[in-house]
């Protein structure tokens, strides 16, 4: 075969095989859209993390400001200890609060952060002091047969 | 009796030899790839016949296999009620698992079978021989080229079958169907994972074609001068590397995949 056309074959198979590959890589995958931001490391403690998974998004008003980094147990006060990796670009007050919710009935857990309104912004290493742990279905629907509200704190009534 | 047990260890020891010749093959392909950055047109002659001539049947099946994956997928989800996650289960099994695997397979028979027909052929017609006789190292010559033209090829190919795959589940699944575009496109996004899912993916891809092409090249070059000999020679490239690309496949998956 002539040099010219081999050449020119190849270097359209190359071509077509990076495309392929930079197809996958951006409207496949998520690249671009958060990972390769920098971003600065908080923690956060639950009673309970659920189904909470690494990599799960966090969300501040729906939106994705970070990924869970790390999820490990502290047995000195048998809680959860969950590493945020949130955007440098976003800043949160000191005294924001985290929860853990799940998207629709059925769907993935995520982070919600709800901001304070603390002058100081969160740095690297820092600590969220307020937080809310996963919502246990099997609780939620016991606590309904029983007749209790969701909130704990309000006087019970017993049912009949 | 004791000729039973010789002969288990015979072959042992025969297939033990074998595996060492083979790996040694591998390093003096290594040692000698120095030519392809000399000369890199013989790599480009290479990647043509390992490459471009396999795209037709990589684009194809491709194609075919994303569009049965919206067919069935679309048929299990629907009972759900989740259509809108087809495009998550298309894109993930596409780039994950089927994308490498099938454009290995196809791939050791398309390409593999190919480099061990035309070795062993070189061999039987002592055209090898007559290379050495001329002081051409044939290993330089004729293996490394075949060895680098195949492996860059083989994670294009895997790309592009999973990218064709995924344009097939859209098809069916969006087109044909009518699952909702958005929802497609962006429960994939937010499922797939760049690092986890498609990098993996092209590691495995990279690996699969390692592995098929020492194994087609090394068939080929121990292949009997013989016709008999290059054809028992291909048919054991096409076993040999299926198997190889399917057992990688579970340890490579053991080693990526091991829950997060």
């Amino acid at each position: 075969m002539e040099r010219t056309t081999l050449d020119l074959w190849v270097g359209l198979f190359v071509l077509a095989g990076l495309g392929a590959l930079v197809f996958l890589a951006m409207k496949v995958g998520n690249i671009g859209s958060f990972d390769a931001g920098k971003t600065y490391a908080v923690t956060a403690r639950f009673d309970n993390v659920g189904g909470l998974k690494v990599r799960a998004p966090v969300k501040s008003a729906g939106v994705v400001v970070g990924r869970v980094g790390e999820i490990r147990f502290s047995p000195k006060n048998y809680e959860a200890v969950v590493v945020l990796n949130i955007n440098s670009a976003y800043k949160f007050p000191t005294d924001s609060s985290a929860s853990i919710m799940t998207s629709g009935l059925l769907g993935e857990q995520y982070v919600a952060l709800e901001a304070g309104a603390e002058e100081k912004m969160l740095v690297q290493g820092d600590t969220l002091k307020i937080t809310q742990g996963a919502v246990v279905l099997e609780n939620l629907i016991g606590q309904f047969l029983y007749g209790k509200t969701g909130d704990a704190s309000k006087p019970t009534t017993p049912a009949k | 009796m004791l000729d039973a047990v010789r002969s288990v260890g015979r072959r042992t020891i025969d297939g033990i030899w074998r595996m060492g010749v083979a790996v040694r093959f591998f390093g003096l392909t290594l040692v000698h790839s120095g030519i392809c950055l000399r000369r890199p047109q013989l790599v480009m002659r290479e990647i043509f016949s390992a490459g471009v001539l396999s795209l037709i049947i990589i684009v194809v099946s491709g194609l075919f296999v994303g569009m049965v994956l919206g067919l069935q997928g679309y048929e299990t989800l629907q009972t759900y009620g989740s259509e809108e996650a087809l495009g998550v289960l298309v894109a993930l099994s596409l780039v994950r698992e089927l994308g490498p695997v099938v454009a290995a397979l196809l791939f050791a028979s398309r390409a593999g079978s190919a480099i061990t027909a035309e070795i062993g052929l070189m061999k039987a017609t002592e055209q090898i021989a007559a290379m050495e006789m001329m002081a051409v190292d044939p290993i330089a010559r004729v293996v490394a080229p075949r060895f680098w033209g195949a492996v860059i090829s083989m994670p294009l190919l895997a790309a592009m079958f999973s990218a064709m795959g995924i344009f097939g589940g859209y098809l069916v699944g969006v087109v044909l169907i009518g699952v909702d575009d958005g929802s497609f496109w962006s429960q994939m996004q937010a499922a797939v994972d760049f690092r986890q899912d498609i990098l993996n993916g092209v590691i495995k891809s990279v690996v699969f074609g390692v592995a098929v092409t020492v194994i087609a090249l090394f068939e080929g070059y121990d292949a009997p001068p013989t016709a008999e000999g290059v054809s028992r020679a291909t048919t054991r490239t096409v076993v040999t590397s299926s198997l190889a690309i399917l057992a990688l496949d579970f340890v490579l998956t053991a080693f990526m995949f091991r829950g997060v």
